[in-house]
């Protein structure tokens, strides 16, 4: 109910040019005063298809996006392989610097 | 100039004549000097268990000590942390893992008594075993 008066005043707020397109439509698609509440729906669904297509675009970035936890696992495992082998490089270090350790 | 500093290793730092073998000694002197090891500072630190090896590679005070204890430990690590950083660059690794392969040892080397910090955080007193070590070791 009360969202049927929020979007009553609606159209008012958009400029006609907007709204005109989807009048037009409303009126071909349904006559008399239930065009105004099929044209209340019309607006949602317009803003949905406007967010989706921003949506798709940002679909473009998503791709980068699961780099990230590969990334992370993939430094675990190297990392383990990397101490490995250091082992003998760690052990002269030591030797070498026997105040610092 | 480096079969001068072997020379000088094997007459065990004895001064010879030069600038040169000054400066060769300047090199040498801190193997020669920290022959020994540790500071008495730091053994004694060590002994009594107000420091003890993290499972990093780095020095940590168990539980709250003095600020002798405390700045002694931040002085050392800071030097660790240049050597690790030296080392890593030479063997093209990060310093993390140079520092982890170091403590994989420094923990291993650890002697009964002295303490140690359990990967759960925890300080723990070396037993007879080897105590926990991080992954990857050798």
């Amino acid at each position: 109910m009360t969202a049927h008066e929020l979007t009553g005043s609606f159209p008012a707020a958009t400029s006609p040019q907007m709204t005109r397109r989807g009048m037009n439509r409303v009126q071909r698609e349904s006559q008399g005063p239930g065009g105004r509440a099929v044209r209340a729906l019309l607006k949602p669904v317009l803003m949905l298809m406007v967010a989706g297509a921003s949506g798709a675009l940002g679909g473009c970035v998503n791709l980068a996006a699961p780099d990230k936890p590969i990334v992370i696992e993939l430094n675990i495992n190297i990392r383990q392989d990397v101490v490995y082998r250091l082992d003998a490089d760690a052990a002269k270090t030591i030797e070498q610097n026997r105040d610092v350790f | 100039m480096s079969w001068l500093q072997g020379k000088i290793f094997r007459i065990g730092g004895l001064g010879i004549g030069g600038t040169a073998v000054a400066a060769a000694l300047l090199v040498a002197a801190p193997m020669a000097v920290h022959a020994e090891g540790r500071s008495p500072e730091y053994a004694a630190a060590r002994a009594a268990g107000k420091v003890g090896e993290q499972q990093d590679g780095y020095l940590g005070t168990v539980g709250s000590q003095p600020a002798a204890i405390t700045a002694m430990v931040r002085d050392l690590n800071n030097k660790r942390r240049a050597i690790y950083t030296e080392g890593a660059a030479s063997k093209g690794s990060t310093v993390q893992e140079f520092a982890t392969a170091t403590a994989c040892r420094l923990l291993a080397e650890t002697t009964p008594g002295e303490k140690y910090q359990a990967p759960d955080g925890s300080w723990q007193t070396r037993g007879a075993t080897l105590p926990p070590r991080p992954a990857g070791c050798k």
